[in-house]
């Protein structure tokens, strides 16, 4: 039984891993779909921005207000500007964009791909003489990575303007101290991470939708699995290749 | 040349036969212990037409996806215009595919394309010809299936017959030498099928092409082997054949991954094997 479950979950990694292979090949050396590259920026980018945009905002709310009362213990309340800009730059900003893209892109590409393969259109690619993953996989990977590092820019910008709305508006500190305690806070490596995060988090998002959804079998409901699986994996990888990469980061930059 | 090197390609050239187009030979595949091909060899003479019968799962749609290299063989070879291709890389077998055109069971159209876009697919992607010359080949290709006013209509708005011509009209838009059909007139009316079957033959006697169908209606097979299409004064016109040209049309039934029968219409409907009685009852 183990011995059956750990031989799949070994093919499973394999097989994951030869799709990068081939994915990498594939950027490499070209050709390139050049039209299905923009349209996939612009689904996966310009598609998930109001998404990210209400939950960077609500988050960077959220987090002044529950930080702001806490700090008020201490009378610290003035600096609930490093808080948020902190929190929101390092950590939330990257993984909850990235959940969110788990959520709407993982989701949409599993979806998208498995219904693909169990129609045949896979096949009718290849023999019309198409690579499919020059065709489908290459600009969802190439859209994910590029796309999700300017989705948690916006994320983070928008999240500390809702910090700053509840801490004025709310808190009633005054914007000077919030947007001087925004800055003081923040070192250069701390942006660095934040902004390093987001490109892994992104390849990882898309490649695991393109594998669920290029492995889909069984009609509809292996569709919906596929979706289903994708958006799981995803969410679950986002999290975990957070916490590894925030540990490599802090050995090699602080 | 030593007879036991030659392909059966050789082999043919060098008996001064006209070559096949397509030989599957001693070809054998299995999905884990299942074993759906047996040794199956057969060839395929330009112009002329394999009809593949068998009941549902017999691996009819299997040979097919072999034929296109979308699945390899566990034994066996396969050649393709004289090339052996069961041992090409994925890379090689793209300009193999370019002289087979396959229609898939239920269409298969890329449904967020149109209908142009679907037909032009292969010479938009994958070839150098301009906008215009691609444009005017997918209005010639979907005049002669019928269907010049779908143009811009999106696949799930056409019927379950439409979709077929459609896939039909994306197979043959590069002008392959060889078309393979997959069910391509399963789930459809008698007189939609009829419509589909004539697009076949047409497609065979007037442009030439060589073509394996696979199919159990065998209302569609029959009316494909002994029908040819002409050309007269009022365009083209389909209407039973010569039995010279029905012979063109051999009929191979498959059951449990062996070939069970090998002939034409007439040796099939004259057989007297009960499972092929069954069969054809």
């Amino acid at each position: 039984m183990i011995q059956h479950w750990l031989k799949a979950a070994v093919l499973e990694v394999q097989e994951y891993v030869r799709l990068q292979g081939a994915t990498m090949r594939a950027i490499v050396r070209g050709p390139y779909y050049w039209h299905d590259i923009i349209e996939q920026f612009d689904q996966i980018g310009l598609g998930s921005l109001t998404v990210v945009v209400l939950t960077g905002f609500f988050t960077g709310a959220v987090l002044a207000l529950q930080s702001g009362f806490t700090l008020d213990q201490f009378g610290a309340r003035p600096f609930v500007g490093r808080l948020v800009s902190a929190s929101m730059i390092k950590e939330l900003g990257p993984v909850l964009t990235g959940l969110m893209l788990a959520g709407r892109v993982g989701s949409g590409i599993a979806a998208e791909l498995g219904s693909m393969v169990v129609t045949d259109q896979i096949n009718a690619l290849r023999a019309l003489g198409t690579d499919p993953v020059r065709k489908l996989v290459v600009p969802r990977v190439m859209a994910g990575f590029l796309m999700a590092p300017v989705l948690t820019v916006v994320a983070d910008t928008v999240g500390i303007i809702g910090g700053w709305l509840i801490t004025t508006f709310q808190l009633r500190v005054s914007s000077g101290v919030y947007w001087t305690s925004v800055t003081e806070a923040l070192y250069i490596e701390d942006v660095w991470m934040g902004l390093i995060k987001p490109f892994f988090l992104g390849y990882v998002i898309v490649t695991v939708g393109c594998y669920i959804g290029l492995r889909a079998k069984g009609g509809t409901q292996g569709v919906g699995r596929a979706t289903t699986n994708a958006v799981v994996t995803a969410s679950v990888a986002v999290i975990a290749v957070d916490f590894i990469l925030t540990r490599v980061l802090f050995t090699l930059m602080y | 040349m030593d007879t036991l090197t030659q392909s059966p390609v050789q082999a043919a050239a060098a008996q001064g036969v006209e070559a096949p187009v397509l030989v599957l030979d001693k070809v054998s595949l299995a999905f884990d212990d299942k074993v759906v091909l047996r040794e199956v060899s057969f060839t395929l003479l330009p112009g002329h037409t394999k009809i593949i019968l068998g009941a549902s799962g017999s691996g009819k749609s299997v040979m097919l996806k072999l034929i296109v290299g979308l699945l390899k063989p566990d034994g066996g070879s396969i050649y393709v215009n004289g090339e052996r291709t069961d041992t090409m890389s994925e890379r090689e077998l793209m300009k193999v595919r370019a002289d087979l055109g396959m229609v898939f069971q239920e269409g298969a159209l890329f449904d967020s394309l149109t209908v142009a876009e679907n037909v032009g697919y292969k010479l938009y992607e994958e070839s150098d010809m301009s906008e215009d010359q691609v444009r005017q080949r997918v209005e010639e290709v979907l005049g002669f299936i019928g269907l010049h006013d779908f143009t811009d209509r999106m696949p799930s708005e056409l019927s379950g017959g439409q979709r077929r011509r459609v896939a039909i009209a994306r197979a043959m838009a590069f002008k392959p030498r060889i078309l393979l059909y997959d069910e391509a007139t399963t789930g459809l009316d008698p007189i939609t099928a009829t419509t589909v079957d004539e697009e076949i033959i047409k497609l065979r006697d007037i442009e030439n092409v060589s073509s394996v169908l696979v199919t159990h209606q065998l209302r569609d097979a029959f009316y494909t082997a002994t029908h040819e299409a002409v050309r007269d004064t009022g365009g083209i016109r389909v209407q039973a054949a010569s039995d010279e040209k029905s012979d063109e049309a051999e009929f191979l039934m498959l059951r449990d991954g062996l070939i069970c029968f090998e002939g034409n219409a007439a040796e099939l409907r004259a057989s007297k094997d009960p499972y092929l009685k069954t069969f054809l009852s």
